[in-house]
């Protein structure tokens, strides 16, 4: 279904893209550092060896990739002796190119990833550790929130260093709630106040939380109620899969019966629960950050953006994290190392011009800044740091995630009961985890 | 074969000696001939060498390994990979035998229509009538649409809360509300509906070829025999359209059965993975999931399975000529 979702968005112009991001690091591998560290460069702060020239792959095909490449172009105008070029392809046809790219010696010096697939490329042999890089540039999780800076971690080593941050949030339509006697300035914070108002917009005929059965967005809806009921959708190790605990089952529960209560049409289509938003018809969507720079392009929309409502007994929102990583090289090359470290600490350091294509900037003192404050609808976003539900860093976790979002959508689409539809989809994940611990022999 | 080696034994006693030239003649030229055939066969045998039968064998050998290219660990795994397609307590078994049976309904509802109405197209333009040029390009014309054009187009068309189909259905006082991209029965209904407005037009342009090559003759004798338009149609265009009609019929069964893009883009696989179907779950589990082994031993049992209805196919054709 990933793979439609980029279409989709690309193809409705819904901004962004899955999501943007991120940041920094490049170079080279591991190897290079000893040499070129004090030769050519002290930890990413300059470079003034020979020119180099480094290739970057991203895909942010939405307004994102303009904002990137704007970037890129400003640092290789005040960076005489770097030459950064970009090629940007779709996230899916770039999932599938990199590593074949790369082991043909045809990829890339710094590649942009999520999150969710650092630890399958790792194990896979793509990317390298970062340990030394994030060292050079005396970045710690001090800079970072400890939830984004943690996730570019796999087996106690670093491949990522992370730019953003892209959560889910809660948007509602002022229009819509007002027309119902609600305060469009007060959007629901709670169970009770959430439910009480769906009752008020039932009454004006709205029906005012459309659930979607597909992975956007009802899937990363369940995604974040699950976590906010205290379950897991992984044990620690990521061993056995555990969304069909009780709470997880309760989670599941409360969203299907948003439509069997008439708080949702049946059968919704995918983005029919963001168009109808946009339309009116719909008050309510759990929808990623990426959406706010869409609806600003719809200036007869009243909306606004809030933190995830807290449903269950902890507040918890689905997120990803968009993150640089360094492609393994056949041969090393100690200046292009040294480069793209200063690259990475640059973009890193200017991550509020990315802020501003609708991403939350991973570095803290960029976040912390009143420019980025002065973003109000991504900058209100910024507080489910603390609480974001990142995926678990487990190689070949795709095809799980997969079987989870599935399962949601059986249950959605009323196929089965949410208790079948989640121990079914437990039952085949158990099964494929044990065959990535065979593969990946972690 | 008697009379061949008499004949040969006759030229051998006496040859007269013109008819002995042009055997000599005729040898070098057989000489020469012997390789020719080769030449001309050569630049496609280095396609099917290179492009075809090069993957077979790779696939082959990739369906007893566990492959994945990336990592340096690629060890045999003999049978494994076919077994698991067989056992059900393997991680893809389920998905496996869904993504058959989903292809299988596929194929089974749709290869009948993609057969009936576009002979009916075909039979209907056929005929002179004014327009004729533009009715053929325009039930052509959606052929040309790719499938992500008309993936889209259709699933946006198809929503059941915000499309216009069910809009227009209520309109005129129907049902409103029918989930036709995201639940049983409808979403078969759709898929099969799409893509016979997608593709008849193709089919049809090969009925209306071999319709064209029916000689008029044929049909001017039926009808000074009385045969009504009916018998006509049964007893000169059917069996006219035969050689056409294998060809239709062995091409669709085999574009349905690989049947991908719509059910990717129009259902999403939902309800569930139920219209998920095998070309599609083997690009996944081999580009996706990186099990490139167990996908071409999944591409490898479903080559068999077709090649056996190809077979069944040619052979119900082969019996009606005997």
């Amino acid at each position: 279904m990933i793979q439609n979702d980029m279409s989709r968005r690309r193809l409705l112009g819904l901004g962004l893209g899955i999501g943007a991001a991120a940041s920094l690091t490049l170079a080279g591998c591991g190897g290079g550092d000893s040499t070129s560290g004090p030769a050519a460069g002290n930890g990413g702060k300059e470079y003034t060896g020979p020119k180099v020239d480094l290739k970057l792959w991203n895909g942010f095909t939405g307004g994102d990739g303009d904002i990137f490449k704007a970037l890129v172009n400003q640092f290789n105008t005040e960076h005489k002796n770097i030459a950064v070029s970009v090629a940007t392809y779709q996230w899916e046809d770039y999932y599938n190119k990199l590593p074949g790219a790369a082991s043909s010696g045809n990829g890339p010096d710094i590649a942009v990833m999520h999150m969710d697939q650092l630890a399958t490329f790792a194990a896979r042999g793509v990317i390298t550790e970062l340990d030394d890089v994030a060292k050079n540039l005396e970045l710690s999780e001090g800079d970072f929130a400890p939830t984004v800076w943690k996730g570019g971690i796999y087996n106690n080593k670093r491949y990522g260093i992370p730019l953003d941050m892209h959560p889910l949030g809660f948007y509602y339509n002022k229009s819509v709630m007002q027309k119902a006697g609600l305060d469009p300035n007060k959007p629901p914070t709670t169970k009770d106040e959430y439910t009480s108002a769906l009752v008020e917009l039932k009454k004006a005929g709205v029906q005012g939380f459309w659930v979607s059965p597909f992975q956007f967005t009802g899937g990363m809806t369940f995604y974040s109620l699950l976590n906010q009921w205290g379950a897991t959708l992984f044990d620690a190790e990521v061993a056995k899969a555990t969304f069909n605990s009780d709470p997880a089952i309760e989670a599941c529960t409360w969203l299907v019966d948003m439509i069997k209560q008439g708080y949702s049409p049946a059968n919704v289509g995918q983005d029919a629960d963001y168009l109808s938003f946009k339309s009116g018809k719909n008050a309510f969507t759990w929808n990623g950050i990426w959406q706010i720079n869409d609806l600003k392009k719809s200036p007869e929309v009243q909306w606004g953006v809030a933190p995830l409502p807290q449903i269950g007994s902890k507040p918890a929102a689905w997120a990803n994290s968009h993150n640089f990583t360094i492609v393994k090289q056949r041969a090393n090359d100690a200046n292009k190392v040294s480069g793209a470290k200063v690259f990475i600490n640059w973009l890193s350091q200017h991550s509020l011009d990315w802020a501003k294509g609708g991403q939350i900037p991973a570095r803290k003192e960029v976040r912390e800044g009143a420019e980025f404050k002065a973003l109000p609808e991504i900058s209100s976003l910024a507080p489910e740091l603390e609480y974001a539900a990142f995926p678990p860093a487990a190689p070949g976790l795709g095809e799980v995630m997969t079987t989870f979002y599935n399962s949601f959508n059986e249950a959605a689409l009323g196929k089965k009961t949410p208790k079948q539809a989640l121990d079914d989809g437990v039952a085949k994940a158990n099964r494929q985890l044990e065959d990535n611990r065979k593969k990946y022999g972690s | 074969m008697a009379d061949v080696i008499e004949v040969g034994a006759a030229r051998g006693d006496a040859p007269p000696p013109a008819a002995n030239a042009a055997r000599r003649r005729g040898a070098s030229a057989r000489r020469t001939g012997r390789a020719t055939p080769y030449l001309f066969l050569a630049p496609y045998l280095v396609l099917f060498g290179v492009f075809g039968l090069l993957p077979i064998i790779l696939g082959l050998w990739l369906s007893v390994h566990q492959w994945d290219f990336q990592l340096p660990n690629r060890p045999f795994v003999g049978l494994d990979n076919y077994k698991q397609l067989f056992s059900s307590d393997s991680a893809v078994y389920g998905d496996w035998w869904q993504s058959i049976r989903a292809t299988a309904i596929f194929t089974v509802l749709s290869v009948p229509l993609l057969v009936v109405v576009p002979l009916g197209l075909a039979l209907l333009l056929n005929r002179s009538f004014p327009g004729r040029t533009f009715f053929r390009a325009v039930y052509f014309a959606p052929y040309v649409l790719g499938v992500a054009v008309i993936g889209l187009l259709w699933r946006f068309l198809l929503d059941a809360n915000l499309g216009l189909v069910n809009r227009l259905l209520g309109v005129v006082g129907l049902p409103s509300d029918t989930p036709w991209v995201t639940n049983m029965p409808w979403a078969w209904i759709s898929l099969v509906g799409v893509t016979v407005w997608w593709t008849s037009g193709f089919n049809a342009v090969i009925y209306l070829a071999g319709l064209q090559d029916i000689s008029p003759e044929l049909y001017e004798a039926a009808r000074m025999d009385g045969a009504s338009a009916w018998q006509r149609f049964r007893n000169v265009t059917l069996p006219g359209l035969r050689p056409v009609l294998l060809f239709v019929i062995t091409t669709t069964v085999l574009a349905s059965a690989n049947m991908f893009g719509q059910s990717f883009l129009i259902t999403q696989g939902t309800p569930g993975t139920e219209t998920r179907t095998v070309v599609w779950f083997i690009v996944e589990e081999g580009l996706r999931n990186n099990n490139a082994g167990r996908a071409a031993a999944m591409s490898i049992v479903f080559a068999l399975l077709l090649a056996v209805v190809s077979i069944a196919n040619f052979r119900l054709f082969r019996y009606k000529e005997d």
